[in-house]
């Protein structure tokens, strides 16, 4: 049965068949970097939904009304995956400008390696 | 883009925002260990300051904006990193040897909710600036290059 | 300070990597007398850990802990412990002595293929950054670094991919670093599926809970993860981006290459042995049909190839065929002998796999050196030009197809035998790729090394990368003749490591 709370994990689902799909059939490689960073972004909602209590506050003493906490490890993983997620998308955006300054195309179809 | 960048209002304003980015990207990294934040959030918003003007000046920045002096604080920031981590050798590696010390950062927390103290943390709020500081350059690097579309592919 | 080695083989090359950036300002002459002596130092640092592993036994490295031995001050492991054992010490050193080795190589080749200046001081740092994601992926104790450490060695390949800054190698950087991504996403997917049922990223503890109850929703996560890993050594339902990979990434990295694959064939026997070990019998199964279809399809795939190099990449998917056939025996019959057997054949031939295949794509270096060619068919009688190279070439041949006086047909041998009590097929495949292997290369030595003289422009090669090649190819003798030095010394320490997943929760909890 689908709760309030799974609904976080349905989209994370969605989104990663979506950027699974986008990878597999799209020939642009600037779509193909999207989905690289959809499918990123999933697991990333994937993390925090997994570290959300109900009701909870931020970890942090600061300021805190007291109360439930969230659990700070997914958090933390989180923010480093975002991290990594920026480096990877970056990298491949510049191989991607280099491929089209080379090949004046964005299509992978007519670049030299296939498969 | 054409390349020639947007009115003179929008340059007026992205300059006298400038100061407020920073500033505000500062704070973010420098309450890292007391609110949410930290290095690399700050440092994005500080990023964002760099790209705020190439989109208001276009290519007049362009000539202006060099990577080399971001290439090296981007070396600088991680060595100073990692040599933080290292200098906790007498302990363990990454050991927080500056936490309740009494030296900077130092200051022993109380115990139980409080409205948190700049002075706390040990090693976390400079390990926060290093990491601030190489996002900064980091991101402005990518940002550099791409704007050049010269698609370097060395920005990890 | 020796104490501290473990963390330190790690953060020594990732803070040279970064200084080396602003060394590399100063002069070229010192960045490289800098990189070399930093990588001897954790080199050094390597070869400790092995001693002290085989004096202590395993132990643990808490970072940032009051005692670098405590990992669970509260019977809750939540810092980042890093576990030295057997099997990791001798990954660890593994890679940072093919590192060692592949900057000798690589301080001449590189000069002439890049020309020096700002791109050699992006080369250094790119490989150390390298090395430390190796390291981290062989020394880590939970899943989370593993993840971070993967990246690492993606993101610093992948640029070393696109180094020639030629349109295909852009091209296959691009579709390598596609490959990484989703590998990597699909591991951390797998890693919080894992942390929503138990609260815990570190490998042992998780593995002390599996024993209690094993989730349908584990399994999912056992698949996720070993995807992810499959993909990133290259086996073969997903083989497609290594041949570009390896054609396009200058050879003195593409041996680089070769070990962060074995590095992940380590990351892989880690988590089937020592996290999902009550798996054992399913995982064995797939991982050993998956290494016979490589071997199957890589010598297949070798055998039509007009790039030297492109050849050498599908020899190597074969060879990872194997060291899979040997580790997934060790997983099936793992309370049995011919399991460890296996086993220890499989760990043999990671050693053996980095110098054979390291020793054949530092000839195909040499060979472009000397050249600027790699195509099999504009080469020929390279022979009359520089005899020692094609007697190395004979060496490496002998050795990658398992031919006796060669350390190849130890490790083959041992698999051989032990594999045959599994399934008497498997082992029947394994001699014929071998056999189909060794047909590869002689058609290859025939055509680039034999017929009539080399006419083309031919440059001499440089001492570095000749002592280089014949330290491999004495090693390579060394191991094939007296193949007790590394069984006896290296791999039944391994083995122990693997197979002892209590020894391994013990250490944390």
């Amino acid at each position: 049965m689908v709760t309030m709370l799974s609904l976080p994990f349905v989209a994370v689902v969605i989104l990663v068949c979506m950027s699974l799909a986008a990878m597999l059939f799209k020939r642009n490689m600037i779509k193909i970097v999207m989905a690289v960073h959809v499918m990123g972004s999933a697991v990333n909602l994937f993390l925090i939904s997994l570290g959300y209590r109900e009701g909870g506050v931020a970890p942090i003493f600061t300021n805190s009304p007291g109360g439930v906490m969230v659990l700070p490890a997914p958090q933390a993983l989180t923010l480093t995956s975002i991290v990594i997620n920026i480096a990877v998308v970056a990298l491949m955006l510049s191989f991607a400008v280099s491929l089209y300054r080379r090949y004046g195309t964005m299509d992978t179809r007519k670049m030299r390696l296939k498969g | 883009m054409d390349g020639k960048g947007s009115s003179r209002i929008v340059r007026n304003v992205t300059c006298m925002l400038s100061v407020p980015v920073m500033v505000f990207g500062l704070y973010v990294v420098l309450h890292g260990h007391l609110t949410p934040g930290g290095g690399f959030a700050g440092g994005a918003v500080m990023a964002t300051f760099i790209a705020l003007f190439m989109v208001s000046f276009g290519k007049d920045i362009s000539r202006r904006l060099d990577s080399g002096p971001f290439s090296v604080s981007e070396s600088l920031a991680l060595l100073a990193f990692v040599g933080i981590a290292l200098l906790g050798i007498q302990v363990t590696f990454f050991s927080n040897f500056l936490a309740n010390s009494g030296l900077l950062f130092g200051l022993t927390v109380p115990f139980g909710t409080n409205p948190g103290f700049l002075g706390t943390g040990g090693v976390t709020p400079l390990m926060n600036l290093a990491v601030g500081l190489e996002v900064f350059s980091g991101l402005s690097l990518i940002l550099i290059v791409m704007f050049r579309s010269g698609g370097d592919g060395d920005n990890a | 300070m020796m104490e501290h080695a473990p963390a330190l083989v790690i953060a020594f090359p990732l803070f040279a990597a970064f200084a080396s950036h602003l060394i590399g300002r100063l002069g070229s002459r010192i960045r490289d007398i800098w990189v070399f002596a930093s990588l001897l130092l954790t080199w050094l640092f390597a070869v400790f850990l092995n001693l002290e592993v085989m004096q202590r036994g395993t132990y643990a490295y808490t970072l940032g802990a009051d005692i670098s031995s405590l990992a669970s001050p509260a019977g809750f492991p939540v810092r980042i412990v890093l576990v030295i054992d057997g099997m990791s010490a001798l990954i660890a050193f593994m890679a940072v002595s093919v590192t060692l080795a592949s900057f000798i190589y690589s301080r001449r080749f590189m000069e002439r293929v890049s020309g020096g200046g700002e791109s050699a001081d992006r080369y250094c740092s790119l490989v150390l950054l390298f090395l430390a994601g190796m390291l981290g992926m062989g020394l880590t104790g939970d899943f989370f670094t593993l993840f971070v450490f993967l990246e690492m060695t993606s993101i610093s390949s992948a640029s070393l991919v696109a180094f020639f800054r030629k349109g295909s190698s852009f091209e296959a950087a691009f579709k390598y670093m596609i490959i990484s991504a989703i590998n990597a996403l699909f591991l951390l997917f797998g890693i919080g599926m894992i942390y929503s049922q138990y609260g815990l990223l570190n490998m042992a503890a998780i593995a002390n809970e599996m024993v209690l109850n094993f989730s349908f929703l584990d399994k999912v996560a056992l698949s996720l993860i070993v995807s992810a890993i499959l993909l990133k050594l290259g086996s073969v339902p997903v083989h497609m981006w290594k041949v570009d990979v390896y054609q396009k990434v200058p050879s003195s990295v593409a041996v680089m290459c070769i070990t962060s694959s074995l590095v992940g064939i380590y990351v892989l026997s880690r988590i089937l042995f020592s996290v999902f070990f009550s798996m054992s019998a399913l995982t064995g199964w797939m991982i050993v049909c998956l290494g016979s279809l490589s071997i199957i399809v890589g010598v297949s795939m070798a055998l039509p190839q007009k790039d030297l190099k492109r050849m050498i990449a599908y020899a190597s998917i074969a060879e990872i065929g194997y060291v899979m056939l040997g580790i997934g025996t060790g997983l099936a019959g793992m309370s049995s002998t011919f399991g460890t057997v296996a086993l220890s054949g499989g760990v043999f031939h990671i050693i053996n796999d980095a110098l054979d295949l390291g020793l054949m794509f530092l000839i195909a270096g040499a060979v472009f050196y000397a050249t600027g060619k790699t195509g099999i068919s504009k080469l020929g009688g390279i022979a009359h030009r520089s005899a020692s190279l094609s007697v190395l070439f004979i060496i490496g041949m002998l050795a990658v197809s398992g031919i006796p006086p060669f350390n190849g047909f130890v490790s083959k041998l041992i698999m051989y035998e032990s594999v045959f009590c599994l399934n008497p097929v498997l082992s029947v495949i394994g001699i014929l790729g071998s056999i189909l292997m060794l047909s590869v290369f002689v058609k290859v030595f025939a055509s680039v090394f034999l017929g009539s003289p080399y006419k083309g422009k031919f440059r001499e090669i440089p001492l570095s990368m000749t002592a280089v090649m014949w330290i491999f190819a004495l090693l390579i003798i060394l191991l094939g003749l007296f193949p007790g030095l590394a069984l006896d010394g290296l791999v039944s320490p391994a083995v122990e490591a693997l197979l002892g997943h209590g020894i391994y929760m013990g250490v944390i909890i």
